[in-house]
């Protein structure tokens, strides 16, 4: 499932802005430290012969969405569900693979190789998924893994040297905090009292 | 424009000067760590990617605490933590926490922690749990 399209023309401005950044790289690059947006130009530049370091943060990412992916396969196959959280359960997976196929095109952009998902009975030994014997578990594990998402790209967005993907990040942040909502209505618990809870 | 160029690079070698006095005072030993509470902070801030026994998208950190970096086995560490030679304490884990960029550039974590009191209550739950996994090995 595709969210958002890059359009082409969209592609190609950026191609133009990393050409220029290269002359301009030179005079500025002693003031390169004072400047967030000269070291964001360096490392664009560098995405022509080796993947940004925005790629390898962008995997980390995609690492994280197998995981939920294979964490919704996991408890739709437990027989545990009942059907309304069943289907719930198969929308926020379909979400999740949304949001894979986005940051396989992200590292993809940057000339960076997608890291590619793990066998289903790995990440269910990592997540413990023996010890999952109720829907209420399940949910418990959702909730945690969706909070945890969450936090994890907000948390990631100042580390990122482009823009494009911090608003990426914050867009699947947004998705993961939809999710989190939704589930502690499903079992009931009360929201933060706090503001600012997220991050 | 040499003058100009001059006159950069010595503003540049102050700020640096700079930002390595900042960065003594924010690693500030007043800040208590409270394990009990970094417990659950570790599953919020940290648990979309990290488990204590399970080496998950990041490596466990069952003994992190006093082993080196990147010491893991069976984790597919970047090149960049693989190299980093630096034992995991207080604060190493605090300037980590802050920026993990800046310690290993191309590390694949981003994830930065800026509130002070958190990373000393995570990294309190952390030291626990290693000295707790190091007196079952003994
Ligand atoms: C978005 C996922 C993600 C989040 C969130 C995250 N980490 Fe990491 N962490 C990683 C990855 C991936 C690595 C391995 C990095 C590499 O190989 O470059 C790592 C490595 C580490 C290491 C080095 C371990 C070693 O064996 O040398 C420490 C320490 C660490 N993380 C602590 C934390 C703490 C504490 C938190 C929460 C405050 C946290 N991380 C949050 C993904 C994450």
């Amino acid at each position: 499932m595709h969210i958002q399209q890059v359009p082409p023309k969209k592609q190609l401005s950026r191609r133009g802005f990393i050409g220029r950044g290269t002359t301009a790289t030179l005079s500025v690059a002693g003031l390169s430290v004072l400047s967030g947006g000269a070291l964001a130009m360096a490392s664009r530049k560098g995405a022509k012969e080796e993947p940004s370091t925005d790629a390898g943060l962008i995997n980390t990412a995609l690492s994280l969405e197998h995981e939920g992916i294979a964490a919704y396969q996991i408890a739709a196959e437990s027989g545990v569900l009942n059907d309304a959280v069943l289907q719930v359960g198969i929308l926020f997976q379909s979400h999740h693979k949304g949001h894979r196929d986005e940051l396989i095109k992200a590292v993809r952009e940057l000339g960076g190789t997608p890291v590619e998902a793990k066998a289903i009975s790995e990440y269910a030994e990592a997540l413990g998924a023996d010890k999952l014997k109720s829907q209420a578990d399940i949910l418990q594990l959702a909730i945690s893994l969706e909070l945890g998402a969450a936090n994890a790209y907000l948390g990631v967005i100042p580390s990122l040297s482009d823009h494009e993907f911090g608003h990426l990040f914050a867009r699947l942040a947004a998705d993961e905090a939809m999710h989190w909502t939704a589930l502690k209505g499903a079992v009931g618990e009360a929201l933060p009292k706090n503001a600012l809870y997220f991050g | 424009m040499m003058l100009a160029i001059l006159c950069a690079v010595l503003l540049v070698g102050a700020i640096a000067e700079d930002e390595q006095q900042n960065f003594e005072s924010k690693v500030s030993p007043e800040i208590e760590g409270d394990a009990g509470r970094g417990e659950s902070l570790y599953q919020r801030r940290c648990g979309a990617c990290h488990s204590i026994d399970q080496n998950r998208i990041g490596p466990k950190h069952q003994n992190t605490f006093g082993s080196k970096a990147g010491a893991v086995e069976g984790f597919a560490y970047s090149k960049a933590l693989k190299e980093l030679d630096v034992v995991w304490n207080e604060v190493t884990l605090d300037e980590w926490l802050q920026n993990p960029s800046a310690m290993a550039p191309g590390t694949r974590m981003g994830f930065r922690l800026t509130d002070e009191q958190e990373r000393a209550d995570i990294i309190a739950y952390l030291r626990q749990v290693s000295e707790a996994a190091a007196a079952q090995v003994e």
